[in-house]
Order: structure tokens, then sequence, then C-alpha cells
């Protein structure tokens, strides 16, 4: 089924050229663009910009976590401001943004050998949108109360209530943000899902997708289900502040005053909120998965090991991340019965996640290992991604979860799975394409400087961190004060890993400098660099040109992993290399199916 | 070479950091040991898992690194292989699910002869509630609370009349005896955490939630706030006595009932500063918080 040449023949489907919008000037070619590659580009650089703001907000944390008592500038409402606009900008802003927005942009349609997106105009409108929702965002820190401190999961009551920070103007504009940038990614999924259904250039099966583009697609469409809970969610939330309403508003006593509230649940904002909140971590993660797997497949000249297994997986979990979601809300108070059932899912999930590793790691194997930075940063992702994932399973296990619930293990959780790992993908991710997008090779000893004390330094910040929630140490705690079961030793553990936190942060300083350096002064990359059968690389120009592919489309011919394969002179075939083109290396020859034996010179 | 070096570093390092590391949970006080023995089981089989994956993993970066003439492996995938670790991942999953539902089950069954306290929570404090001497809560509305009943009793339910109210001060639990922890809020949601107890629930305004334990060693623990409930969430904290039955006797006959606190009320006489509305307003206040 993935060997080089066709068994029978039969005609791939006529897939009619679409009419392209064709720039003409500066404006309407890079700013209002529809073109997907420049779409990616601003959805890239505005996450990137917010995430280097939510970047900021984690060290004014650590430096309030390692050296409590002296930043007086540092409150305890300040402090939860910091936690919850990190928190909310680092999942939604910057993760969801760069990896659907970001990635699916470039690489969805240069990956399914089309054009651009099915409805450019659509997409130019989704990038917009999300701007906006950020800018939304950006304005909560100046209005009087600033920003919401609700922390990132916005629990009600005490979002809307004034004893936390931001119930006056904070909580809504965080709300509106959230709407607007949920109605902008509708607009881009849609794009991502119906590009990758309708526009695969001719003999693109889906079962010829790199892992990439199927880590993107699954991702979206669990984006476009999960979305709405928060959507209403929110907007329940916005009249229960401005109207008074009760959707989540129990009778409250509230310092002494009976509120106008009465009769709605807490818990149904909880059910809400996870249903969207669960999908959202693989909303995250399944992108990574698919980046990382072709990662390591170009990098070590080797086909993804089970790539059949690897797209079931994707959808599994996909569909699997639909029913775990109240494991977030073993000890929330919600009917007890309930727990049975989502650590029973929430464990089977590990399965098919489990197996992805296999497969990542059976790729190494018997390949031909080239350590690139790309590829050490999908090694660095195995490894953080491996940890964060078995930490789960303690979480995951009800009555395990009851202990640490709300303790600093579920704050190193959730950083070593969902933000080391998927971070590692971006850096490499942003190592790999990099060259397809500006022509230049990132420098090499830059790269590997990041890669180093990235990886080294976070696993060193939060493998720690979980043994202080071991201990009780409690998370979105301004202070500890004085507490008798916490020995003092862990006062200097926090100053640790608030000092390693920072090293980090400086490392990114290097690799933002790279971006910009490279840019300019970078190594030219020529046209394929790392030998990538994909379809992205394979454009006529590089960078891809406006249209992509040039007067043709593309023809494919067979799947995206043909690294080393038996009997081929070169160590890759191209998605597109028709079959009678393919070298054949006699001196290696063994089963090279499709082409005639020919004597041994 | 040096990456599989750094990744069996990795690897050794985040063992003997678990068994060298002074910080680890504090020594339990309560039935919950099974939750424990429960991380211990889940601590070896992920820890195999772990060891096992980055240890093959560093082989391979070494055995495989690109060498002049190496060529890779070119195979699909291996249907028997993948079977086999589907199979071995779902044991061990099992594994892990098996006692962790078991124990969740002892943990979701409330014990028949368990005495029940209420824990009130509020922002920023803690108050608890007694039975009394017919053994049963009163009922209660949070529309009913006010300076003069700040837990809340239904006046006309003769229940309430005897149960005891603690306000501002210590909770005490009688030794070796199941209890079961109702758990309330008048305001948003809060937390009621003992660590040395290992069980919690959240306390959601509108409903009353619980968990239950029984205490299994004398001594006086710190009680801390788990579900953040705004600015002073920090600052919510208490502590718990566990003492002999006949210590916990005596303690609970030196504490007002709700009759008695009504009567003061009346009477005009009584510490009407104790008031917890009161304290309410004054006590993040007091500790410096802006509001």
């Amino acid at each position: 089924m993935a060997h080089a040449a066709e068994t029978a023949y039969v005609p791939p489907a006529e897939v009619p050229d679409v009419e392209l919008y064709h720039p003409k000037s500066f404006i309407t070619k890079y700013i209002w663009s529809q073109d997907a590659k420049v779409i990616a580009i601003q959805y890239a650089f505005t996450a990137i910009a917010i995430g280097i703001v939510a970047l900021v907000l984690s060290w004014l944390m650590r430096l309030q976590l390692g050296f409590p008592e002296a930043f007086s500038f540092i409150s305890p409402e300040s402090y939860l401001q910091f936690v919850t606009m990190h928190g909310m900008i680092m999942v939604i802003y910057l993760l969801t943004a760069l990896f659907l927005g970001g990635f699916g942009n470039y690489l969805i349609p240069l990956m399914v050998g089309a054009r651009d997106m099915v409805f450019p105009y659509v997409n130019m409108l989704s990038y917009w949108i999300y701007l906006l929702a950020v800018l939304v965002l950006v304005a909560s820190f100046f209005v009087p109360g600033g920003p919401t401190g609700a922390g990132w999961t916005l629990y009600p009551p005490q979002a809307i209530l004034q004893g936390t920070p931001g119930a006056d103007g904070g909580i809504i504009l965080m709300l509106v943000s959230l709407a607007l940038f949920i109605v902008g990614f509708t607009m881009g999924g849609l794009n991502y899902v119906v590009t990758v259904l309708q526009a695969r250039t001719r003999g693109m099966t889906l079962m010829r997708l790199p892992l990439t583009v199927w880590g993107i697609f699954v991702a979206t469409i669990l984006a476009l289900l999960a979305f709405p809970a928060l959507f209403v969610g929110a907007v329940m939330m916005t009249l229960d502040r401005l109207l008074q309403t009760s959707f989540f508003m129990p009778v409250i006593v509230e310092f002494g005053e009976q509120l106008a509230y009465g009769e709605g649940s807490p818990i149904l904002f909880q059910h809400l909120f996870w249903f969207f909140g669960h999908p959202e971590v693989y909303i995250v993660a399944l992108p990574a998965f698919g980046i990382v797997s072709d990662l390591i497949s170009v990098h070590a000249r080797r086909n993804i090991f089970g790539y059949r297994m690897m797209v079931w997986a994707i959808v599994a979990i996909g569909g699997l991340s639909f029913v775990v979601w109240a494991h977030h809300m073993y000890v929330s108070g919600m009917n007890p019965y309930f727990g049975f059932f989502f650590a029973t899912t929430t464990l089977i999930i590990a399965v098919p996640t489990a197996i992805k590793v296999y497969n990542w790691v059976l790729t190494l194997w018997r390949g031909n290992i080239h350590l690139t930075v790309p590829m050490l940063f999908a090694i660095g992702f195995i490894v953080t991604f491996v940890n964060g994932g078995i930490t789960g399973l303690f979480l995951g296990n009800a009555v395990v979860d009851v202990p640490l619930s709300d303790t600093m293990f579920v704050v190193a959780h959730f950083h070593m799975v969902m933000g080391v790992a998927p971070i590692l993908v971006i850096f490499g991710a942003i190592y790999h394409w990099y060259p397809l997008i500006t022509g230049r090779m990132l420098n090499d000893a830059m790269g590997k400087f990041h890669f180093w004390v990235t990886f080294l330094g976070a696993y060193a910040i939060y493998f720690p961190m979980h043994y202080l929630g071991f201990l009780g140490v409690p998370r979105r705690y301004y202070e500890m004060g004085e507490t008798a079961f916490i020995p003092q030793s862990a006062a200097t553990l926090n100053e640790f890993i608030s000092v390693v936190a920072f090293i980090v942060g400086f490392a990114q300083m290097v690799f933002f400098f790279n971006l910009v350096w490279s840019a300019f002064k970078g190594r030219h990359a020529g046209r394929n660099p790392w030998g990538a059968a994909s379809l992205e690389w394979q454009t006529p120009d590089i960078p891809p040109g406006h249209g992509n592919w040039g007067a043709k489309l593309p023809v494919v011919y067979r799947w995206a992993y043909d690294y080393s394969v038996p009997g081929a002179a070169q160590d890759f075939l191209p998605q597109n290399l028709p079959p009678d083109q393919v070298a054949v290396d006699y001196g290696r020859r063994e089963d090279l199916p499709g082409v005639a034996a020919q004597p041994a010179e | 070479m040096l990456v599989a070096l750094l990744l069996i570093l990795v690897a050794v390092g985040s063992v003997a950091f678990h068994f060298l590391s002074p910080w680890w949970w504090t020594p339990i006080a309560s039935n919950w040991g099974y939750v424990d023995d429960t991380i211990i089981i889940t601590f070896w089989i992920t820890g195999v898992v772990f060891i096992a994956i980055i240890a093959f993993m560093a082989y391979c970066v070494f055995r495989y690194r690109h060498q002049e003439g190496r060529r890779a492996a070119y195979e699909p995938e291996n249907k028997k292989l993948e079977w086999w670790l589907t199979i071995g991942t779902t044991v061990g999953v099992a594994g892990m699910l098996a006692p962790g539902l078991f124990v969740w089950h002892q943990f979701v069954s409330v014990p028949e002869e368990a005495v029940e306290v209420e824990v009130m929570g509020q922002q920023w404090q803690w108050s608890f509630r007694f039975p009394g001497e017919d053994g049963v809560l009163g009922t209660s509305d949070s529309r009913n609370i006010s300076p003069e009943n700040p837990f809340g009793l239904n006046l006309d339910d003769p229940n309430g009349q005897d149960d005891v109210l603690i306000q501002g001060d210590d909770l005490h639990l009688p030794l070796a005896r199941p209890l079961k922890v109702l758990l309330r809020s008048i305001d948003v949601l809060h937390d009621f955490y003992v660590p040395e107890f290992r069980a919690k629930m959240d306390m959601v305004p509108g409903v009353v939630t619980f968990f239950w334990l029984i205490p299994t060693r004398t001594g006086t623990f710190e009680i801390l706030c788990f579900e953040l409930c705004g600015t002073g969430h920090y600052t919510m904290r208490g502590y718990v006595v566990v003492e002999e039955d006949s210590a916990h006797q005596a303690w609970l006959q030196e504490q007002p009932t709700f009759a008695e606190l009504l009567a003061q009320a009346e009477n005009g006489t009584g510490d009407v500063a104790n008031l917890v509305s009161r304290e309410g307003k004054s006590d993040p206040a007091a500790r410096g918080l802006a509001r």
C-alpha cells in the first residue's frame, strides 16, 4: 500500500483548480491578505507577541513564589491577576492560535497540495477577529480594577463577585474576548476542516496525508465541537454579571449582605467549562503529536512506525477526549458516582496515547538519526510528554486526585504536559520549517544552546514541583506564611525553581534574536535542506509563492514517509515523484515493487 | 554519546531525586492510607514505564545515530508488536485503575455509624457546627443568615437548637470515630483540606457536599482552603485538633449552642463583636489586603 509504484491504474479524481484572489497592492498582499501563508505569519506574530506578555507574567509569579515579601508591588490581587492572565493567554491565545492558526494555515494547503484554504476571505477575517480578541484582552489591564483574577478557569460565583480582582470590568472584557476568539476560530476552523476534506490534490488520499495534517485536522474538529460550550458559559456568566441572572449563582451572602441571586448552579459552569476545557488540551496536543511524528521521521530518515495506528490513535484520542471532562471535577461536589465513569474513560485514553509514544520511539529504532536541532526538540518532547502524561494517570485515578487536586502537583503536571512538551514541538517545528518560510537556516549553535537550556531547565523547574504537591503545597496561594507541615527547604526549592525559570527565560531571548538575525544573515537553505518527502517542500519556488504550485497542481503517488526505501537510490521519495522517475540503486536493491528486475552489473 | 548520556542522566536523576527528596507527603492522620498505597502502586508501574522508554530511546539515539553509509530500516508497521504493546499497556492501566476505583468506592460510601459535623466556609474564614445532644444537625438556609443567626439555622427546626456552634476558633475532632464532614459555603466555592487527612471536597454554595474520614492520631493540624475563593484565599486558614473522645466531649460542653447564642443576642449580652458577618469584612482588612 505504501510503496513507490501503483498496482492497477485507477485515474485519480479531477480536482478543479480554484479561483484565487490575486492581490496587487502591499496592503492586500501583506495586511488584508487572503493568502493562508500570510495569515499564518500574522497569527504567529500575534500569538508570540501576546505569549511574551504571558511569559513576563510568569516571571512576576515566580518572583513572588520564590521570594515572597521581597516585592511590594506584587499584591495578593495582582498575583491572582498574573496567574489568571498568564494561564488564559498561554492556553488559548498562544498555543491554540499558534498551532491551528499559525501552523495550520501555513502547512495545510501546502501539505494537501492545494493553492490556498477553501474560504480565503473568511480565513482573513478569522485573523482580524483573533487580533481584536487579543486587543480586548489586553484592554482589561487598563480598566479600573484591572484584569480578572479569577483563575484561568473563571469559576463562578467568585469570578463576578467583589472578593475577586477585576470583578468590575476585567471579567467582562475577558468573557467578551473569549467570545470573539471563538467566533474567529470557528471561521478558521471551518477552513481547515473543509480544505482537508475537499481540496486535496490528485492522488492525495486521506491515508497519504502527513500526520501533521491529521493532528491539526482532528484538533480542529474538536475545537468546532468544544468551543461552543465555553461560548455559552461565557454568555451566561456575562448575563449573570450584567443583568443579575442566576445561571451559575446560588443564594449568596457576601460579607454579610444577601445578594439578589438565587437557585443557580456553580457546578453547571464547571461542566460547561471542562466539556470545552478537556478537548482544549487535546486541541493543543494533537497538532503537537502530528508535527513531532513528522519531525522524527524526517530527521531519522525513517518512515513513521505504525502510520495507520497513529492515525487511528489521533482519532480515538479526539473522540475519547469528549467523555473525560469531569476528571477535572472529582472534588467539585458533583455526584460522586460520576467519578467511576470518568476515571475509567480517563485511564482508557492513556492507551492510544501510549501507543503513539511507543511508535515515536520505534521510529528512532533502526533509524538513521541526524541530531539536528528539530530532532533534539522532538526527543525533548518525548521525554517531557511521557513524564507529563504519566502524572496525568495519577490525577485521573479519582481517589488519587483527592489529596493532589489544587496542589502544585497539578500545576507541575499541566505545565509539563502542555507547557513544556508542545512548546518544545513548536520550537522544533520553527527550526524545521523556517528554511521553507524564509529560504534561510536558523543558526545552529544558537539553536543547540536554546534547546539544551530550555529542555533541561524546564525539566528542572517542573519535575521537582510535583513533590511540592505531594507535600501539600496549594496552588494559587499568594504566600504560604507559617505552615507547620511545610519544611523550610520547600522555600529553598521555590527559590531554585524561580532562578531556573529566569535562566530558561533568558534562553528564549537568544531564540528570538536568532529568528530575527537569521532572516538576514542565516545560511541560504537551498531547496529542501532536510530531504523531506511531504508536499510542502516540493513547490516550484522556495519560499512558496502566490498560488503555491505554479501552473499545475501536483499529483501524489505515495504516502508522506518514503524514507530509506529499499532499492531506491535517493534516501527519500517526494510524494509527487512519479514512479517511473524513481532512481533505482541496483547495489542495494531489495523488493522495489513495480520496477522490472534488472541484472546486476 | 552526549545526547544518549544526558537522556540517561535525566532518567537516573529523576529516580534519584524521588528517593532522596525531602519533599514528600506529610505523615497521615486518617484512615485513608489506601490512597497513599494506590499512589505507590501507580509510582511503580509508571516509573518502570518511564525509565524503560527513556532508556530505550537513549539506546536508539546512540546505536542508530547517523554514520556514513547507514540506512534506516523501512517497516511501515509491525502488527504483532503493536498488538502486544497495546495489550501490555491495557494491563498496566487496569492495574492502576482497579485499586483506584476500589478505594474510590470506599471514599464515597459513608459508614452508617458516622457522626456528622458541619464545616461552613465563607470569605475568608471557617466556622463549625456539631449536632449537639440530639445527634441531629438542624436544617439551615443561607437566606436566614443574619448577625443573630450567623449559621442561617431554621428557627422552626427544633433539632437546631442544641447544635454546638464554633466561630473564629479551632475545630476539635474525636479520635478513631468515623466522621461525615458536611460542607457548606454561603458565598463562593471553597475547599476544606487538612493534608494529614488526605480527604477533601469542594464546598459549593447552594448545596451540601461531604467527605468522610476516621482520624487515626491525635495532634494539631492545619486547615487550608483548597479552592480559589478570591483575594483572601491564602488567608483562609485554621486548625483542627484531634483528641481523645473524653477530651473532645469536655471541649464540646464548653462551646455555645444555638439556643444559647440566640438568648444572648436577645438579651443584648454576649460578644456581639464576634459576629461572623463583621469578621468577614474586617479580617482581610486587618491583614492588610486592599479592597
